[in-house]
């Protein structure tokens, strides 16, 4: 609850912080509110509360999600350092927006009524919008920006239809009030439960890019400034997965037999897709949007997988992917940003091609090896290579599925894992055995350090993967 | 205590050698490995001939979930550290007339994956194993990748993919086994290999969970059908890298077998054992004929490997004592006689810049040590009586031949095979009239020579008096089949 007011707070704190026209002011100021928020955030820690008439809840595991979610938005705006020095950005706003989008991703992570989950969804979405098409004068950020838009609004609907048809089954908005109407069935189940189910499904699905409702995801991913791209692919999905679990294993265990079929059917597709598209694309950044869908598969497993183990699988997962993802779109953005052949057509709009495909890699590891090895860490650990964070993360996933004995899934999950390795190797492939004679790329000293703290964390987490255990 | 530091050792010697700079680092790289020999000869020498693990660590590593930090060296294993302290630091004494960009990175990443190996063949935990098996395949690709030969992206990429996706499988199995082990107390389940061997799994189970294995360790065998990865890695990879590879990181697959599908699986073994025999003979003879048609000194060496340990895994399928006995033994011999081996054509290629027999020739006229250096590491690998591949590949052959006739006669014929190509290579590259490249070979110089020594001590050592290690081998493989035995049985 403190940290939703916290945020709202200093969002606006920040836009007045924008009159004073001053750049140098506002990203210290937006990390100081973010650690200030996440401090508070535990402050309730192994307490639970509800909010607002019992439309929120948080304990011990939404405190986990809010401090990934957290955790990320400051790896975030930490990075956005040089994206905020173009001349036409307006950092005020997009720092308020991220605070603002956090407000919704909490209520994403706590919400105990589908009315607050489904505020949660549009303030998080709105804001997403928004930033994605922050970059004017881009026509591809323009572009995506209206796709997201449009594609989401029709999400949306369908979401908000599915709850209303769940209301009419069981007259409540609430988890309890639908738990107890799904796992005590009075004379069977109503079918508008399972349309209803599944309407809401699939737009929580569409949120968190899985297939067949992916296909916004590489035009907006490619289409929205990098660190947005960074911002959205952790984020939104962290808090997506986190909405379906709580939806999922609080209202409908009773009815596992009938969603974890079609969940599994999706999961299978989402791989499938996923993978198999990434290793054909050429630009790192549209590679990292397929991927975004392929870990949504991953995390996906889990959920078809309900059981004792999902839970910790899918904070760990999440946050594993999360680092490596910021870490990974770090590293992008200074290489996109200094080898650059991005030109300006005479009427200020910009073809958006920018230096993000494979080749811009080349040789990155010898001029400098940090970078390198920061995104050599951040691709082994998305390609689930054992000593890192990720490994540990695929390693839970994979239990869940064998638990309840999906090993079908298993199978398919695997073989799109090796699929994985190909993709995420062409980077490193090109950045340690390629030749590339340019310049070393600038790196600003506080940029390096927190891309050494996402590193260290990712290792960290491979080496000893216990660290997180027994928090929740 | 012991096993923690033979597995830790390696991995912070490496990263303290990637802060010197220049010559110095190579001189560094050997001490270290050096003393990691030391070691390693400790634990085999002291170590006591039962079938117990000994030298053990412990520790929870994810205690919630039962997963632990376990290592010990039991007679099994003993022989395999034994193999990996001994290689290292001759394949880094052979480097030492070479010299490499980035000489920190080279010889750190070599330490790294002497950890990794280590920790392969000590683990007591599946998880722990699943770890290390995986983390032996990083350093060894970046080795190949940075400083192989033209094709070497390409070539090391498939390596790669291949090996993991096997491995992958075998994740799957272990991950499935783990979840069979009953609860002990507040801990839900167990990794430790020794409780995966008390389990009682279905026929239907095992059969999965022996592919599962098996497609992993066959990968990195490798065994026909899934050898296409290796000749070319072997040939495109730089020659320390090569010999790390066909010296050790083969064994893991080997040991893989031995550790956990003949265990853990009996029923599966018994019903998908022969078609696994039939496959490694296959590979025997399939290696030894592609072998004679080679004129690459190093694809030639490659594929004799690859029929090599298609007949180790034939014996450790054979389920007999004396197979199993012969592949402990044959995996050090096989070894000690590859690394030899490639030393001998890294050489003959850094005088000649050419590894294609036909160009080569008259070798011998100005070389007397390296011809007989030569002699006896191919006399080895040919298994010659009283050199060491003699003594594994007679039990192994022993051990084929018990559990069926004409299985064995078949994989015979890679003694018969194996003369034909080393013979072959040996004659079109040291004797005959000299050519333009071979003019003026020089013998070998003092480093080189080095090498060579310890090695030929071991030709000999294991080839005349086998007992120093079979002794050490035997009780663990005494009770290992036993256990198979009775196993098999209750599990019906």
């Amino acid at each position: 609850m403190l940290p939703i007011v916290l945020l709202s707070v200093f969002g606006i704190v920040l836009l007045f912080l924008g009159f004073l026209k001053s750049k140098t002011v506002l990203l210290p100021a937006a990390l100081l509110f973010l650690l200030i928020t996440l401090a508070a955030n535990f402050l309730d820690w192994n307490k639970t509360y509800l909010y607002f008439n019992d439309m929120l809840r948080t304990n011990n595991l939404s405190m986990i999600f809010t401090a990934i979610v957290l955790g990320s938005a400051f790896m975030v705006v930490a990075l956005s350092s040089s994206f905020i020095e173009d001349e036409s950005a307006q950092p005020a706003e997009y720092y308020a927006l991220i605070l603002f989008s956090l407000v919704g991703a909490i209520m994403m992570v706590s919400f105990e009524n589908l009315i607050m989950l489904f505020v949660g969804v549009e303030i998080l979405s709105v804001a997403m919008y928004v930033l994605t098409g922050s970059d004017k004068r881009n026509l591809r950020s323009n572009e995506a920006a209206l796709k997201y838009f449009l594609m989401g609004a029709f999400a949306t609907g369908i979401m908000l239809f599915g709850m209303a048809l769940l209301y009419g089954a069981t007259g409540s908005f609430t988890l309890a009030g639908l738990d107890a109407y799904t796992a005590n069935p009075q004379a069977g189940l109503s079918l508008l439960i399972y349309v209803g189910l599944l309407m809401l499904l699939i737009g929580l699905l569409f949120k968190v890019s899985a297939a067949p409702f992916h296909f916004w995801t590489p035009d907006v991913y490619d289409g929205a400034p990098t660190i947005f791209t960074a911002y959205m692919s952790t984020v939104v999905k962290t808090a997506g997965f986190a909405a379906l679990f709580r939806l999922l294993s609080v209202s409908f265990e009773g009815v596992y037999s009938f969603w974890w079929v079609i969940l599994a059917i999706i999961t299978a597709i989402t791989l499938v897709i996923g993978n198999i598209t990434a290793a054909y694309q050429n630009s790192f950044k549209r590679m990292m949007a397929y991927s975004s869908i392929s870990h949504a598969g991953y995390l996906l497993i889990g959920l078809a997988a309900l059981g004792a183990q999902t839970k910790q699988a899918i904070v760990f997962y999440s946050l594993a992917y999360s680092v490596a993802t910021i870490s990974a779109f770090g590293v992008l953005l200074l290489v996109a940003q200094q080898r650059s052949t991005q030109t300006f057509s005479s009427e200020g709009a910009s073809d958006g091609v920018t230096s993000e495909n494979f080749d811009a890699f080349n040789g990155l590891a010898r001029k400098n090896p940090l970078l390198g090895f920061a995104m050599a860490v951040s691709m082994l650990s998305l390609a689930g290579i054992p000593l890192t964070a990720g490994f540990w993360g695929k390693f839970y996933m994979f239990s869940t599925a064998v638990e309840r004995g999906q090993i079908w899934l298993l199978v398919v999950a695997v073989l799109m894992s090796a699929v994985g390795i190909y993709y995420y190797f062409r980077v490193i492939i090109a950045m340690y055995f390629r030749e590339g004679a340019l310049e070393p790329i600038r790196v600003a000293p506080f940029y390096r350090y927190v891309l050494l703290a996402a590193t260290i964390l990712t290792l960290g987490l491979g080496i000893a993967p216990g660290l997180l255990q027994g928090l929740f | 205590m012991l096993t923690l530091f033979l597995i830790l050792y390696p991995a912070l010697a490496a990263t303290l050698i990637l802060l010197f700079r220049g010559e110095r680092v190579k001189q560094a790289a050997l001490v270290a490995a050096l003393v990691e020999l030391v070691l390693a000869g400790f634990a085999f020498f002291s170590f006591q001939p039962d079938a117990t693990s000994q030298f053990g660590f412990d520790y929870p590593w994810l205690g919630t979930l039962g997963i632990r930090f376990s290592a010990g060296i039991d007679g099994i294993s003993v022989l395999l550290v034994l193999l990996t302290g001994l290689l290292v630091p001759f394949i880094i004494l052979s480097t030492f007339n070479r010299s490499y960009e980035r000489p920190s990175t080279f010889y750190a990443l070599m330490l790294y994956m002497q950890a990794a190996l280590v920790g392969v063949f000590t683990a007591r935990d599946g998880f722990l194993f699943y770890l290390f098996f995986e983390a032996a395949l990083i350093p060894i690709y970046f080795l190949a990748a940075m400083w192989g030969g033209e094709n070497r992206i390409p070539v090391t990429f498939k390596f790669f993919v291949y090996t993991i996706f096997g491995s992958l499988f075998m994740l799957v199995a272990l991950v499935y086994l783990y979840y069979q082990t009953p609860a002990t107390g507040l801990i839900p389940h167990s990794a430790a290999i020794a409780d995966f061997y008390k389990l009682k799994l279905t026929p239907e189970a095992q059969n999965w969970v022996f592919w599962a294995f098996f497609i992993a360790f066959a990968i990195k065998m490798p065994v026909f059908p899934f050898h296409t990865w290796q000749p070319d890695t072997y040939v495109e990879s730089p020659t320390p890298a090569t010999m790390l590879l066909a010296g050790i990181m083969l064994k893991m697959g080997v040991y893989g077998l031995i550790r956990f599908i003949l265990p853990i699986v009996p029923l599966g073994v018994e019903t998908w054992g022969k078609t696994a025999i039939i496959l490694s003979v296959i590979g025997i003879i399939y290696g030894s004929i592609i072998a004679i048609r080679q004129r690459d000194m190093k694809r030639l060496i490659a594929y004799s490997s690859f029929s090599h340990v298609g007949l180790m895994a034939a014996g450790v399928f054979s389920q007999t004592e004396t197979g199993m006995q012969g592949a402990l033994v044959q995996m050090l011999a096989h070894g000690i006689n590859v690394v030899g081996m490639f030393f001998v054509a890294d050489i003959i290629f850094s005088r000649t810049n050419t590894r294609q027999l036909d160009q080569l020739g008259g070798i011998t006229q100005t070389t007397p040590k390296l011809t007989v250096y030569f002699m006896i590491m191919l006399l080895g690998s040919v298994a010659l009586p009283l050199t060491n591949g003699f003594i594994g590949e007679f039990l192994l052959l022993h051990g084929v031949f018990t559990y069926n006739h004409y299985l064995g006669l078949a994989a015979g014929f890679t003694i018969i095979f194996g003369a034909v190509y080393m013979l072959r290579m040996f004659q079109k590259s040291m004797f005959g009239p000299t050519s333009s490249r071979t003019e003026s070979f020089a013998d070998l110089t003092t480093s080189e020579s080095w090498v060579f020594v310890p090695l030929v001590v071991m030709v000999f050592w294991i080839g005349i008096y086998p007992h120093t290690f079979l002794k050490v081998t035997e009780p663990a493989v005494a009770n290992l089949m036993k256990y198979i035995g009775t196993t098999a049985v209750s599990m019906k």
